[in-house]
């Protein structure tokens, strides 16, 4: 990095390949995405890599930096580079596709296996439902979704690592946003779905989504209210 | 619902191990320091419906909360899933069970 230049290595290839090394010109206020977009501009033309908003919202270029899932159009380089050196990969724990591109089907897959969507309780001729933005069940659910679906939680979660069937972090912050929402109708249809093998049960307290998740969400917090909230309905006859 | 049953039975038997390993190990310390031989220690022992109670709740307890979490270990670290892990499983329970009662068994029982 002393001669203006970053060593990076990225990988190409899919499940079968090996890291290139690149040599890319050193900015100030530099982005992850800044360098694999140089190297795919100047030096790689078929390089893969998957990129949308560029400011953090639409939760696409997420990519393992330097062994750590990040969410790379806000990942300055100057914060993740260790000696010179910046090593992209794609994400874990997804099947990859090219490059750095991973395939995210199974990530949305185990949002749906979570009940990760919104059953209505109205119609929309009904009028609106009056929720107030104190309540402790708006809070939070409020807490929960600001989630870009970016995959960085599940990436760095060794429990999905582990077991396959696990849904994941993100899958179960949408499910604790919805069972918080008062207007759903199915909550004992969600509480079903995340008591299931590979649900919140699974989850081993580690943190790793929240240390990771890059808009500061809480993912764990979400998980501990669902095994409480499950252990209740159980208690209550609710569950079956 | 299994998982969440599972879940609880895991975290009640847990909360119900806590205490009752920390009197063993403090009976344990106490017996050692005050030199009791096994004869003595089993002369206290036989006939008690307390030690039996003691121990019995113990055994069960583990029963319990052990195979539970080797299931979690077995499906996180051996990817073994399906019917056989949970037959195991409870296998591996009866197992606990039947030899801790009959170590309790040996403490507490009268001799003939």
């Amino acid at each position: 990095m002393n001669d203006g230049t970053l060593t990076v290595e990225i990988w190409r290839g899919k499940d079968e390949g090996r890291f290139e090394t690149y040599r890319v010109p050193h900015r100030e206020s530099q982005t992850i995405l800044d360098v694999v977009t140089w190297v795919q501009r100047n030096a790689e033309p078929a390089l893969a890599y998957r990129f949308a908003c560029r400011v953090g919202m639409c939760g696409s270029c997420a990519m393992t930096v330097n062994g750590k899932p990040r969410w790379t159009c806000r990942t300055h380089v100057s914060k993740v580079v260790s000696s010179g050196v910046v090593r992209i990969e794609p994400l874990r724990s997804l099947p990859r596709i090219k490059d750095l591109v991973a395939d995210l089907t199974p990530f949305f897959e185990k949002w749906r296996t979570a009940r990760g969507r919104f059953e209505p309780s109205a119609t929309r001729a009904d009028p609106m439902a009056p929720i107030s933005p104190e309540s402790p069940k708006r809070k939070a659910a409020d807490a929960g979704i600001e989630c870009i679906n970016c995959a960085v939680c599940y990436s760095a979660c060794d429990v999905v690592a582990w077991n396959p069937d696990y849904v994941g972090p993100a899958a179960l912050n949408r499910a604790w946003t919805l069972v918080n929402d008062e207007r759903d109708n199915d909550r004992a249809g969600l509480l079903r779905a995340v008591s299931e093998a590979g649900g919140c049960h699974a989850c081993h307290t580690h943190g790793s989504c929240v240390e990771h998740c890059p808009v500061g969400l809480n993912p764990t917090e979400g998980i501990a209210g669902l095994k409480r909230m499950t252990l209740s309905a159980l208690l209550k006859g609710a569950l079956s | 619902m299994i998982e969440a049953r599972l879940y609880l039975l895991q975290r009640g038997s847990a909360m119900v191990l806590g205490p009752l390993v920390i009197i063993h190990l403090g009976l344990i310390l106490y017996a050692i320091q005050g030199g009791l031989s096994a004869a003595e220690i089993l002369e206290r022992t036989r006939g008690s419906i307390a030690w039996a109670v003691f121990y019995g709740a113990f055994v069960l307890a583990a029963a319990v909360h052990a195979p539970i979490g080797l299931r979690n270990l077995a499906r996180e670290w051996l990817a073994w899933r399906g019917r056989s892990l949970d037959y195991a499983t409870l296998g591996f329970g009866l197992i606990l069970l039947v030899l801790g009662l009959r170590a309790v068994w040996a403490v507490v029982g009268v001799a003939p």
